[in-house]
């Protein structure tokens, strides 16, 4: 192989599994050690400058992060990652003096943004600093889109969703709340030098030919919509016995708020088999233990009335059978339909785009499901200064991917306005330090902490239950969350080899818990996978290999279960090992300037 | 500064006959310097025994006095260990081997604890075949009091503070073969290779198994002109065979090339396998070692390797013709001999 190329910013992120998973790349390793400091309001700025919603996502996040983690691999749970996000949001002091501090100087640019979630408040926290007029619509009556409208208080209080859109709003961003587009030619036509369009995914899935639909319509609601309509308070009960039909998060936060607006038996029933729904597993475990049960492998046959009253639900039994391709089918088992009794049914089957407000004629392009064309890397639209972000460019995902495209989308504008090329984007912020403090001393805290992962604790059921508003899961306290951090290994703290200083004394390859490095005659990749101390199967993960030493070996340490200890480096004689801390800041428009609260 | 290691192993660690994985093996973390070659051998045994699939309960570390025997702390950690008296390591082991030579015995030494202080017991355990391995981590200088010149150092080496050794070296590899010692190797801290498959074939090696192994000083005698340095000894090590065990009644599907490769039948079936890389040489002739070491130092050359094996000469317990039962697993009834038979012993001296 050859000497691996350290320089390529992309190496020394991917080997920080949490965030390089991080659709907006949070610079995970660095908080929580901020956090174990008791340094929670730059903890919470490392955040926000990553991901603008910490107490939101710390919350509500999808956390690809934490599959990600290599706690998984050495161990077995990841480190509670969002969680700890969640308590750099609660212990936090005064961070808005922190932020930029609106008003701007202009830069006599305009730009609009439809929609006023995720996506289109990450676009004006990143160009209302530059100096961009920014305009913000949206339908509802305050900001952050879906995650007011769908995300349930039990799960996000208003006040943590308030503060944090206010964050961005207070940065002179002009709204008009309550105004639906009506027309995309007319807010084009308006002068705006480009157009950010983060509408989301607004259209709740029906069953419109499922039998019985149309006549129990009184008793039968969109899953989206009856939270919304919950969530504004324009809904404030609910019949006794409930089906929820659907398997992802959007349904366990329909049976949970149908559980606290009087719901007794609330069932959700689910084609898919209970392993392979798509709700997250501590979703369908908080379901549960409010006495939800889940029906899998269901097939919704008909809606079955009596007396023109809804009175439940017909179901065909199913399995899933899967060809070679992994393709899933699901087939009938033959067993007699099963009726699941219900007063009301919601439905959360999935969600759509949906642009009628967009004219066909304006030469912005949409594909065969009717979806708008868009780059995937600068969220450009076939109508140059028309971009798009969050649910409303790829279709449903999340809210840390809806903040990733609007990170992009905003450097996208602002290249732009100025007339540059879009494909041209500027590097990412790095920085790499070395951690050594004096012999055998590191300035991060390299003891592996054996400590399995620590549960969250939970608000009571009887508590819960009985009010909508109540939050079920308490966070951290501070010395939990102190034990958790003690868990991160330390990722972005870096084996950086100097193949010059080596003396290939073995020292680092006798001394490694887990035995990452091995010094070895080159070959090609695959067989210097084989060769090495233990075999390096897990190929995601890449091989650090140096360039060839004096005995004409190489050294190669495989990355995967690396711990980041730092023995190899303290066992060096000659420091060709070092510890080096990695800080990766992915490309933004604006970058919070320095002072950035932890790299002073 | 760490001083625990993590608890975490790569979880696809191999295991061995036993279900153990050199974690297994292992002992605490090395307070010596870092990069010190000590502790690639200390690496190199945790090795030979995981593969040789010993059980850890079964084994003993001796050692003296020095950086060296500090060695055991850091490898077989689940196994027996005796830090004694500076240069007394063999009498211990002598003493432990004799109450239950069920155990395989490592004396650990250095070039002080073995070729000064020491050079008495070290001479006569080898008088004694002792079944045990010997292992003298020899750096060469004394890293333990600031770095003097050992009775090892080379004529002319030049140590850290820029003085030249006047005397002649002790060469302990040479001495013992001299003295009958019925396997003796020599080899470097740092290649593994080469010296796991030594220490494999002394550990099944019925006998006095001596391994001389330069073992370079990182902190005071790693520099130009030291004779004992990384650098030096890789620029003048020259190999007498590349060798590997082959355990017991395992099939052997290797060809070396005629006239080249020779192999040592072990008492246990075990067999050594030499490819041989000087060709003059054979490895159960004690001339032919000695000319081969006289040779390379005349050449200064370092010859590693297998120099010399008997496997016909009789170990102290066979000399002795001591029980086959440890004592410890010895009862009352075999150990006393009763009021009748006492009476005719007593009788018999009359």
């Amino acid at each position: 192989m050859k000497p691996t190329d350290v320089r390529n910013p992309e190496y020394y992120h991917k080997v920080v599994d949490c965030q390089y998973a991080c659709p907006a790349h949070t610079p995970v390793p660095e908080y929580i050690r901020l956090i174990a400091a008791e340094k929670y309001t730059e903890a919470y700025m490392i955040n926000w400058e990553s991901n603008v919603f910490p107490g939101i996502l710390g919350r509500t996040c999808d956390r690809p992060c934490e599959p990600a983690c290599r706690r998984v691999r050495v161990e077995e749970e990841p480190v509670a990652i969002c969680r700890l996000k969640r308590v750099a949001a609660d212990q936090k002091g005064e961070v808005k003096q922190l932020m930029p501090q609106a008003p701007f100087p202009q830069n006599g640019k305009k730009i609009a943004l439809i929609g006023g979630g995720p996506a289109s408040l990450t676009v004006a926290r990143d160009l209302a600093p530059l100096g961009y007029e920014v305009h913000l619509f949206d339908e509802q009556i305050a900001g952050g889109g879906m995650m007011r409208s769908q995300i349930p208080s039990f799960r996000l209080p208003e006040t943590v969703l308030n503060e944090e859109v206010d964050y961005i709003l207070d940065l002179g961003i002009h709204t008009q709340f309550l105004t639906y587009v009506e027309s995309l030619r007319e807010v084009l036509s308006r002068g705006y030098d480009a157009v950010f369009v983060g509408t989301g995914a607004p259209r709740g899935k029906d069953l419109p030919k499922l039998p019985g639909r149309q006549e129990g319509a009184a008793s039968i609601h969109i899953g989206i919509e009856w939270l919304a309509s919950v969530a504004f308070e324009h809904t404030k009960s609910i019949s006794k016995k409930v089906i929820v039909l659907g398997g992802g998060n959007t349904a366990m936060d329909c049976c949970r708020t149908a559980r606290r607006l009087g719901g007794k038996e609330v069932k959700v029933v689910v084609r898919s088999p209970f392993a392979e729904m798509k709700a997250s597993p501590w979703e369908k475990e908080d379901a549960m233990h409010e006495d939800i049960e889940i029906f899998d492998n269901h097939v919704p046959v008909s809606f079955e009335l009596e007396d023109g009253r809804l009175i439940g639900m017909k179901f065909q039994k199913v399995r899933a059978v899967y060809d070679e391709k992994g393709k899933r089918q699901l087939l009938p088992i033959g067993e007699p339909d099963v009726f699941i009794e219900a007063d009301e049914v919601l439905m959360a089957i999935g969600q759509q785009n949906s642009f009628p407000w967009i004219e066909r004629d304006l030469g912005l392009e949409f594909d065969e499901w009717d979806m708008p064309v868009v780059d995937r890397k600068t969220f450009q639209s076939t109508l140059s200064n028309v971009f798009f972000g969050g649910d409303a460019a790829f279709g449903p995902e999340n809210v840390i991917t809806a903040v990733a495209h609007g990170h992009q989308a905003a450097v996208s504008i602002h290249l732009f306005c100025q007339g540059k090329d879009l494909q041209d984007r500027p590097d990412p912020y790095t920085n790499l330090v070395s951690q050594k403090m004096g012999i055998h001393e590191w300035s991060y805290d390299s003891q592996i902490a054996a400590d399995h992962r620590y549960i969250v604790p939970q608000a009571k059921k009887s508590l819960t239950l009985n009010d909508r508003k109540q939050e079920v899961e308490l966070g951290f306290d501070i010395q939990v969350a102190h034990k958790e951090t003690q868990r991160c290994l330390n990722c972005d703290v870096q084996t950086v080899f100097t193949e010059d200083r080596c003396i290939e004394c073995d020292a680092c390859m006798d001394v490694c818990p887990t035995s990452c490095i091995t010094f070895t005659a080159n070959e090609d990749e695959p067989e210097l996978r084989k060769n090495l101390l233990v075999p390096a199967e897990n190929t995601s993960q890449d091989l650090l290999v140096s360039d060839t030493l004096k005995t004409g070996r190489v050294m190669v340490k495989d990355e995967d279960v690396c711990l980041h200890c730092g023995l190899c480096a303290e066992r060096c004689p000659t420091s060709a090992w070092d510890m080096q801390r990695y800080f990766y800041s992915v490309t933004k428009a604006y970058q919070v300037p320095a002072p950035f609260p932890a790299l002073k | 500064m760490s001083y625990l290691k993590p608890l975490f192993s790569h979880p696809k660690l191999p295991k061995n006959k036993l279900g153990y994985t050199l974690k297994e093996y292992e002992g605490s973390l090395s307070t010596l310097c870092a990069g010190c070659g000590h502790d690639s051998i200390s690496a190199a045994i945790a090795r030979a025994c995981f593969e040789l699939s010993i059980e850890p309960h079964l084994v003993a570390k001796i050692s003296g006095i020095g950086c060296s025997s500090k060695t055991p702390t850091y490898f077989l950690g689940n196994s027996h260990g005796f830090n004694s008296v500076h240069g007394r390591m063999p009498s211990v082991a002598t003493g432990a081997n004799m109450a239950n030579r069920d155990l395989v015995y490592f004396g650990v030494s250095g070039d002080g604890d073995s070729a000064s202080i020491g050079m008495g017991q070290f001479v006569h355990v080898i008088r004694r075949n002792l079944n045990m391995v010997y292992v003298v981590m020899n750096n060469g200088c004394y890293g333990l009091t600031k770095g003097q010149d050992s009775a090892t150092a080379d004529q002319g080496s030049k140590n850290k503070s820029g003085s030249i050794n006047p005397f002649q070296a002790i060469d302990l590899a040479s001495m013992a073969i001299e003295l009958g010692a019925s396997f003796v190797a020599q080899s470097f801290s740092g290649d593994k290779q080469q010296l796991i498959p030594l220490l494999k074939a002394a550990i099944k090696h019925p006998g006095f198994a001596f391994l001389n192994v330069i073992s370079p000083c990182v902190t005071f005698n790693n520099n130009p002109g030291s004779t004992k340095s990384y650098d030096y000894v890789r620029e003048h090590i020259e190999a007498t065979s590349a060798r590997d065990l082959v355990p017991g009644k395992e099939e052997i599907n290797v060809s070396y090339d005629a006239g080249k490769s020779t192999h040592v039948e072990l008492h246990d079936g075990s067999e050594i396998q030499l490819n041989k890389l000087a060709l003059d040489w054979d490895p159960e002739d004690r001339n032919s070692a000695v000319n081969a070491l006289q040779k390379a130092r005349a050449k200064e050359e370092i010859l590693t390797g297998l120099l010399y094996v008997n496997t016909d000469w009789k170990d102290l317990h066979r000399t002795l013709n001591t029980t086959k039962t440890p004592l410890n697993q010895l009862k009352e009834n075999t150990l006393c001999p009763g009021v009748k038979t006492l009476g005719q012993i007593n009788e018999g001296f009359r």
